[in-house]
């Protein structure tokens, strides 16, 4: 028998066309059909030590899904997943795979690794399809009570893996719609809202609640959790909701908008369908995103969609030290837009009726490392320079939201507002309040706040079953 | 969904509502605000909550219909629903106990100031309103405020009802009276809230305003509501929605309120020629 050749290079994503793309809210990224994908999976080569596997923040059994790809067993393959990530298609779509599983992957060594985030995709959406469930019977109802705070990856991951083991589970979402920055934050573009609504939906067959409108901090704190709803244990997941703006003349201006409200009037309240829907959003013909991270490239994005003719990515980095996913500055250098690398604004320009007229910026250098490692960008005297813009968007990072620290003065938060919690376990310092995701970290991705939320799940169990045992040491941030 | 239990015209363009929402009823200080989305496509819009019925577990809605979502709103019924409804949102007012305070509503304001001088006299306050609208038919919540007030003054700009002038003629007079205020409230349309600071700063008068700039989520996460106060950068929905009016940048709010004028004139001239279609006789 021949031995086995393996294809060096991962079967292509169809893709959109980026100049019709560029100007469509429609998804970018197509899927595999099922040859691609089965082709694709049959370059997995099932190696013993499964290292793909330690890359997963989940822990998914890939050598397994995978296999059943390739053996068109696309039941099997989707139950797998399930069996350990409760939303595959959203996941698949905007996990950082090449810096997780795939950078595992023993294929990779030599040649592209396994296109595995491709084919979880392939399978959540294929499983969407012909509509397989996931039969696995619930275990029997404990009789605990559980809140989570917060319907983004995090609180829906501790919802669906408690839901799993029995307990209640109530989900509080502050706002309109269930998904957190899946809905308000991730374009559609890049993660249809339909599909973010069908992998909820799931959980709501599994028995999760979600309350809608629950402003946790203002319409319940997390005490009244306790002592009026009854909730034994308390999940806190509200992500880094607090946008930054930089101290420059000019951030007040019209035109001048957070990479949150930019975003959340573009996909939440469907800005960019206007005047059907009735939010309406400032469509620039020449906007400048300030950001180096797959929040600026998701705004920049939009910004074309909505018009833009002009659609700059304004970094004071280089190109190298974005920390944005490859994928997503590929994508966006496609669709047209404009990256000025080592330049960061310094004042915000207005015109008579004090809307956006430029940006003024300064060419940066890059100087020693920081503590991030990254090489510090360094102004250089003299060389500001005027960008004709009439929409900035900040995409700079965020700060914790104070609603819930404002109401709970005995949870501890670091200097930041972060919640403390354990890493390891989610614990709090305040008994059964456990907390994970941005809100514990900072502004970080989608499925290291799944991670957190796996972790904290088991935690929870523990703790319902034996709340005086001890053991959470929570470690600073 | 939160049922409206009742609905009555306080004057042209201006309704209001009882809504079915217990636990914000449950929770709500005065000068809280909640956020409203009427309909699937709805705008997520900020209202004062002007009262509450605890036992009914209901609050109350002032509703100016100006663009396409408020007159939408208003034009709702007793037995309809609204969507979303989420609160209570903001600060609540500071109400030192035995404070001599003077309220002050312009227009729909009014509706704000009511729960805040409910506030006050609830913690042995004196409590002085004075309330104003362009003419007689504009001066809203004349006989609640009357119930709570120690001295209620009503101004209209035409003097079709009460005393002629502005709500700021009325405080001067006031103060002229020997009335030493601690502090004085004023909410209603910008230009009225900055007047009446003109006249309280060279005074040093402490003086508290309630702020309605454009909002999205209202709970601290998109910025859109940002406000410079003493020249640091303050969000209206979590920091606010009242702030000492002494230190507010009132000209920067009003320029920003105006960020979507063509958008919201274009959306009310569609919305008017869709209600203007389905009364038109067939």
């Amino acid at each position: 028998m021949a031995k086995k050749t393996i294809q060096k290079t991962k079967v292509p994503m169809p893709l959109a066309d980026a100049h019709e793309r560029a100007r469509s809210f429609e998804e970018v990224a197509l899927g595999y059909p099922v040859d691609m994908a089965v082709l694709e999976a049959q370059r997995c080569i099932q190696c013993k030590n499964i290292p793909c596997v330690a890359g997963c923040p989940v822990e998914i059994d890939i050598p397994l899904f995978i296999k059943q790809v390739a053996d068109r067993d696309f039941e099997g393959a989707f139950k797998t997943l399930m069996d350990r990530n409760v939303l595959p298609a959203i996941c698949g779509r905007v996990c950082p795979q090449e810096e997780q599983c795939e950078a595992k992957c023993t294929i990779g060594i030599k040649n592209e690794p396994v296109a595995i985030g491709r084919l979880e995709r392939f399978v959540a959406d294929y499983a969407a399809v012909v509509k397989f469930t996931d039969d696995t019977p619930p275990s029997p109802p404990t009789g605990h009570k559980v809140a989570v705070v917060g319907s983004g990856p995090a609180g829906l991951t501790v919802a669906a893996d408690l839901a799993k083991m029995g307990h209640g589970v109530t989900v509080f979402e502050a706002l309109h719609k269930p998904g957190g920055v899946l809905v308000y934050g991730i374009p559609e573009f890049r993660l249809p809202k339909s599909i973010v609504e069908r992998e909820i939906e799931g959980l709501t067959r599994i028995g999760v609640e979600i309350k809608t409108n629950h402003v946790i901090g203002q319409t319940f704190t997390v005490d009244e959790l306790f002592s009026e709803l009854g909730f034994e244990a308390v999940f806190i997941a509200t992500g880094a909701g607090l946008p930054t703006f930089p101290r420059i003349p000019g951030i007040n201006l019209i035109g001048v908008y957070s990479a949150n409200e930019y975003l959340t009037r573009s996909n939440l309240m469907k800005a960019y369908q206007f005047p059907r829907s009735d939010t309406p959003t400032i469509r620039g013909t020449r906007v400048a995103v300030i950001g180096g991270g797959n929040t600026a490239m998701d705004a920049v994005r939009t910004a074309l969609r909505l018009g833009a003719e002009h659609a700059y990515l304004v970094y004071r980095r280089t190109r190298a030290e974005m920390p944005a996913r490859l994928e997503e500055i590929e994508h966006a250098e496609e669709e047209g837009v404009e990256i000025m690398m080592l330049a960061a604004p310094t004042a915000i320009l207005s015109d008579e009726r004090s809307r956006v007229r430029a940006i003024r910026c300064i060419r940066m250098e890059l100087g020693e490392p920081d503590a991030s490692g990254r090489r510090s960008p360094v102004p250089m005297k003299g060389s500001e320079f005027d960008l004709d813009v009439d929409t900035v968007v900040f995409a700079i990072g965020q700060g914790a939201n104070p609603l819930i620290r404002n109401t709970t003065p005995d949870l501890p938060v670091n200097k930041w507002g972060n919640i403390l919690a354990d890493d390891g376990t989610g614990a709090t310092q305040k008994p059964g309040v456990f907390a994970g995701g941005d809100i514990v970290t900072g502004g970080a991705t989608v499925i290291s706040a799944m991670g957190a939320g796996r972790r904290a799940a088991r935690a929870i169990d523990a703790y319902l079953r034996n709340p005086s045992a001890d053991g959470f040491s929570p470690t600073d941030v | 969904m939160h049922r409206i239990l009742s609905k009555e015209v306080l004057a042209p363009d201006v309704v209001r509502f009882w809504v079915e929402g217990p636990h914000i009823a449950r929770k709500r200080k005065p000068g809280q605000f909640v956020i409203v989305r009427a309909s699937d496509e709805g705008e997520r819009i900020p209202l004062t909550i002007a009262d509450v019925d605890k036992g009914r577990g209901a609050i109350s809605l002032v509703v100016q219909g100006v663009g396409k979502s408020t007159r939408y709103l208003n034009s709702l019924s007793e037995g309809d629903v609204i969507l979303d409804l989420a609160g209570p949102l903001g600060r609540p007012t500071r109400t030192p106990p035995g404070r001599k305070v003077c309220c002050i509503g312009g227009g729909i304001g009014t509706a704000v100031v009511y729960p805040i001088a409910c506030g006050f006299k609830a913690l042995q306050g004196d409590v002085t309103v004075v309330i104003g609208g362009r003419s007689r038919d504009f001066v809203i919540l004349e006989q609640e405020l009357r119930a709570v007030a120690d001295r209620l003054i009503v101004t209209t700009d035409d003097g079709s009802y009460g005393e002629r002038g502005f709500v700021t003629d009325a405080l001067r007079a006031l103060i002229a009276d020997g009335h030493a205020f601690d502090e004085v409230v004023a909410v209603g349309p910008l230009p009225m809230m900055k007047a009446v600071v003109d006249v309280t700063r060279p005074l040093g008068i402490p003086t508290t305003v309630s702020l309605n700039p454009v909002m999205v989520d209202g709970t601290g996460m998109c910025g859109g509501c940002r406000v410079s106060v003493g020249g640091e950068q303050r969000f209206v929905c979590v920091d606010g929605p009242e702030f000492d009016g002494l230190q507010v940048d009132f000209d920067e709010l009003q320029a920003r309120l105006r960020a979507y004028r063509e958008q919201e004139q274009e959306a009310l001239r569609l919305y008017n020629d869709q209600v203007a279609a389905c009364q038109a006789p067939r």
